[in-house]
């Protein structure tokens, strides 16, 4: 059946409340079974060699001495993974990505792999491996690959400009261009201008959890495959085509995960683990070390951007443009058209272009990271936006504030904007209590906005009522922040029943329809829309079972309050029935009851926020600490407010950091030389406040009840919310994120001298 | 007849325009001509093609109508994390 | 096979194992004895994914060697509630949302309690420098310090 997606007013019973999420007690009792926590029968452990070396043809691998090692099941490598990506560049750079073809494109590229009895054995393996390398040239760095004079990452990548005219410079690919209005004219009729150019380094998502997964293939060509996956519909139809398997005949489950961020909508190491148990005839379980994350996952983009704006005197911005660099590893990505669709969507503006393309460097493959790509082009403008205000003389937040984007505006990446929430996640920032508390001696406070698309997809949900009238439904897409709780919210909801009587659950690639991962904060959006039209469905039934039970016709029953109601003459004095008596009744009146729903879940609806940041900082060490943060974020209904606080929470903690810490540094040689929580650092519970949060509810137009997907935007302001509160702190515009304690004496002495 | 918008890289693919006329009475129908009017608009169209209609970004449903007199935007097909 | 042989007590019951002599007391939990409630995050101390309490002091599962445990008495996470009665703390986390995917979880919650029977008012500001040895990249710490001092408050009232 077909059901209408737009909003509609509704007086929530269930939507808004905070309950216990229904995985909660297996997770504070250590019951809850992530990737690394399942085990098979007769399973092995299995390893992956890596390349130490940034940049290297790989002349030749002798596995057979690793072979003959006692213990050895099976040892892979690339031969044992024949291309059949038939032409597909994509897929090609994915296979090539799990297991160097020829050449090692980074520092950590899997160049091999083993299967063993126990971990001891399979370490042992791994040193008998011989692998004969020639060293090329590297070049790990975004600005320097760009050189005329930089060896090129890989040649038959070609520049994928539109126009050959265009003479890219080497290792750039996948131009694109956005914008409107004419940008010169708009600059001549600026009176002030500014112009900035700004750094990013490459951060990592920094899941607590590593990548892990026990694969299983028969051979009968079956296979089963347990990971901690964002997607795991998504693995299966990855793992299936490079290994030249059915889709049908691989069942993937999703464990619990510990956190992913994008960077487990990739796959890494789950066809490796498939293809080692095909060779070996037995389950293996892979799990990747921390090093291995670091060195051989996906980190987000290292970035270069060149930003101006031009704007009259008062304060109307008459023109912007920016070119933006983003660093996409060896293989080409869509990293800088994210950045480029992105980077003024929160401003109305008459004439507006942006550039964008990726930078091939000798570095891992980039990977999604929250909001891909948004954070570092909203750090360049956001950054430019106040300098503007400083040179005009006015107010950062009254600047933003006049050329903020509305209903009707178009935007800056192309279509026009229905109902949005910049302009109120901006006023309630200017009427926060924190914009007018007191600023002391080496502090300073920084504003700054996001914006993040939001997606819909393909979605299918289940609902099965019990004998008992309980419900379970069924989703496809993996729960990575408390989603379960807010889909169990939304069915009672919908059916009028209590909480307590429905149970969520995320069902495994054999059980369900295709699900598309849980990405771009779709989770909630796409899974509570399908969920409400499943349980229509099954309301459809419940009325038809109830007609049935009472023998009048179906249009005479009503669903009210969890119950079955008999509306119209005659049937006045039947009393209701509930979902537990139709659901007893159900074997007598048709067999089981349930509903189902397969949507594609488009109009996610757009989604703004405004941050407020205050900061110290020590002028003797360069040392920062952040007092005060606030975020403020358009939620279009905040199902579970609770989780709603957590991911506004968790993605400015995550901004924070990145702003002030967390970088890729790479040596001379082209090796990371930071593999690790210990010196790649993301924030403690000491280097944090409490984070403010306030929710406000501009109804999505395109979902029954206004949701929009709430997981990423709030990612986006916090480093140039940051970058502006240091810049205000120690007077100096700070252009290079993250803003370590050398950065920032740096600009302390460059302002003394200045 | 619906008019439609090209965002800038996809314009240049298509001749360097920023705006087509196509009779077209569904996402598919638009992509499909679209792409046989612009052979250089295919690789687009194979990556993912995204159509905003009022604003309203579709990214699937190709069978989605085309209303008349609305806005009518093509964007690369994104993703997020 | 060549092996270690250790005998502990493990969240109040004689436990008995062989292990080799490069494993963490970590693999040993989780490995051997199917106690996967810690985590491995990082394997080198940085994380506290992996805390468990040894003898009383809080310490990381993986910095550990199994066959250091001998003779020792070890509470993991699998021993915190009492049969089916939730430890306050762990009744706080979840009441105050502070887990998102919670692959941390387990680790804050030991050190929480290593925390609170080492100080059972602790300011803010005492909790974040006590539970800063463990890593969430969920949360922003917010709501974990929330639980933390609503568990504080009922256990001290109990
Ligand atoms: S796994 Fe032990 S501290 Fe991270
Ligand atoms: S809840 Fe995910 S790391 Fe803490």
């Amino acid at each position: 059946m077909a059901h209408d997606a737009s909003y509609s007013a509704h007086d929530f019973k269930s939507v808004g409340t905070r309950p216990v999420r229904p995985d909660g007690i297996d997770k504070v009792t250590g019951r809850a079974r992530y990737g690394a926590d399942f085990n098979m029968p007769g399973q092995l452990v299995g390893r992956i060699l890596r390349s130490p070396h940034a940049h290297a043809r790989i002349r030749k691998i002798d596995t057979s001495k690793a072979e003959k090692l006692k213990g050895v099941k099976a040892v892979l490598t690339a031969a044992d993974l024949p291309d059949l990506t038939d032409g597909d560049v994509a897929f090609h750079d994915i296979l090539d990505n799990c297991m160097a073809r020829g050449r090692a494109l980074y520092d950590g590229h899997a160049v091999a792999a083993v299967a063993a009895i126990d971990a001891r054995t399979a370490r042992e393996a791994l040193k008998l491996i011989a692998v004969d390398y020639e060293v090329l040239p590297h070049v790990t760095e975004i600005d320097e690959a760009i050189k005329s004079s930089a060896h090129v990452v890989r040649e038959h990548v070609s520049t994928g400009s539109v126009d050959p005219e265009l003479n890219m410079p080497p290792n750039t690919t996948k131009r694109s261009e956005f914008g409107h209005g004419d940008i010169e004219a708009g600059f001549r009729k600026a009176e002030v201008v500014v112009e900035g150019s700004y750094r990013t380094e490459q951060a990592h998502q920094g899941y607590i959890e590593p990548h892990a997964c026990v694969a299983s293939v028969n051979s009968d060509g079956t296979g089963e495959l347990w990971v901690c996956t964002q997607g795991h519909f998504a693995f299966r139809h990855f793992c299936a085509r490079l290994l030249g398997m059915d889709v049908s005949k691989l069942r993937v489950t999703s464990s619990e995960i510990g956190g992913g961020f994008g960077g487990k909508t990739h796959v890494w190491i789950e066809p490796v683990a498939l293809a080692l148990s095909r060779k070996a005839g037995r389950p293996v379980k892979l799990v990747m070390s921390r090093e291995e994350v670091f060195r051989a996952s996906g980190p987000t983009s290292a970035t270069s951007i060149d930003v101006k704006i031009g704007a009259t005197k008062d304060g109307r911005i008459t023109a912007a443009s920016a070119t933006l660099r983003f660093s996409c590893g060896p293989y080409a990505g869509s990293w800088a058209e994210l950045g480029a669709m992105t980077a003024f969507a929160c401003y109305d503006l008459e004439n507006v272009r942006t550039v964008g393309f990726d930078v091939l460097v000798n570095r891992p493959k980039t990977a999604a990271y929250r909001a891909p790509s948004a954070p570092m082009a909203a750090f360049a403008v956001e950054s430019a936006i106040d300098d503007l205000a400083r040179k005009i003389g006015i107010d950062a937040l009254e600047l933003r504030i006049r050329n903020a984007a509305k209903e009707g505006t178009k935007s800056s990446y192309g279509p026009v904007y229905g109902p949005i929430g910049i302009g109120p996640t901006l006023e309630a920032a200017k009427n926060h209590p924190h914009m007018k508390a007191p600023l002391g001696k080496n502090q300073g406070r920084g504003v700054a906005c996001g914006f993040w698309f939001n997606f819909g997809g393909q979605t299918c949900t289940d609902l099965n009522i019990g004998a008992d009238g309980t419900v379970t439904l069924a989703v496809g897409t993996v729960d990575v922040g408390g989603s379960r709780a807010s889909l169990s919210l939304v069915a009672v909801e919908e059916l009028g029943i209590p909480y307590g009587q429905v149970k969520t659950v995320v069902a495994d690639t054999g059980t369900l329809g295709y699900n598309d991962t849980t990405e771009g904060s779709r989770g909630t959006f796409s899974s509570s829309m399908a969920a409400i039209f499943a349980v229509r469905n099954a309301i459809q039934v419940l009325r038809e079972r109830a007609a049935k039970m009472w023998d009048i016709p179906v249009d005479d029953v009503v669903w009210e309050d969890g119950h079955a109601k008999a509306r119209g003459k005659g049937h006045g004095n039947l009393p209701r029935l509930s979902l537990k008596q139709i659901a007893e009744a159900a074997v007598n009146t048709g067999g089981p009851i349930a509903g189902h729903s397969e949507i594609v879940a488009d109009g996610a609806g757009v989604s703004f926020t405004t941050h407020i940041c205050d900061i110290e900082i020590d002028p003797e060490t360069g040392g920062t600490k952040v007092l005060r943060y606030t975020v403020i974020q358009d939620a279009g209904k905040a199902v579970h407010p609770t989780y709603v606080e957590g991911q506004y929470q968790g993605a400015a903690a995550q901004g924070i950091g990145w702003a002030l810490n967390e970088e890729y540094v790479y040596g001379k040689d082209g090796r990371l030389q930071n593999p690790g929580f210990l010196d790649y650092r993301i924030p403690v519970c000491s280097d944090l406040p409490m984070i403010d949060t306030e929710i406000l509810e501009i109804p999505n137009p395109n979902h029954p009840y206004g949701i929009r997907g709430v997981g990423e935007t709030s990612i986006v302001p916090p480093l140039a919310a940051v970058a502006n509160a240091v810049s205000n702190a120690v007077g100096v515009r700070m252009t290079h994120i993250p803003m370590s304690p050398p950065r920032i004496l740096a600009a302390l002495a460059a302002e003394r001298v200045g | 007849m619906v008019e439609v918008k090209l965002w800038g890289s996809l314009g240049a693919s298509a001749g360097g325009t920023d705006k087509v006329d196509i009779e077209a009475k569904t996402i598919g129908e638009l992509l499909r001509k679209l792409a046989e009017r612009y052979p250089g608009v295919q690789p687009h169209v194979t990556q993912g093609i995204a159509v905003s209609i009022n604003g309203v970004v579709y990214r699937d449903d190709w069978s989605k109508e085309l209303p008349e007199d609305t806005e009518i935007f093509l964007l690369p097909r994104l993703a997020g994390g | 096979m060549s092996g270690i042989a250790v005998s502990t007590t493990i969240n109040g019951d004689a436990v008995e194992f062989l292990c080799q002599a490069e494993e963490t007391l970590l693999d040993v939990l989780r490995d051997r004895l199917g106690l996967t409630g810690a985590k491995e995050g990082c394997g080198t101390g940085d994380c506290g994914a992996c805390s468990v309490i040894v003898d009383g002091r809080l310490v990381c599962a993986c910095l550990v060697l199994g066959a250091e445990a001998e003779g020792s008495s070890i509470e993991t996470i699998e021993g915190m509630a009492d049969g089916d009665k939730l430890h306050p703390l762990q009744e706080k986390f979840l009441e105050h949302a502070a887990l998102q995917c919670g692959v941390c979880t387990p680790g804050f919650l030991m050190a929480a309690k290593d925390l609170l029977t080492r100080n059972p008012d602790p300011t803010e500001e005492e909790i974040r420098f006590g539970l800063a040895g463990n890593l969430c990249r969920c949360t922003g710490y917010d709501k974990i310090v929330r639980a933390v001092q609503d568990a504080a408050r009922v256990m001290k009232g109990a």
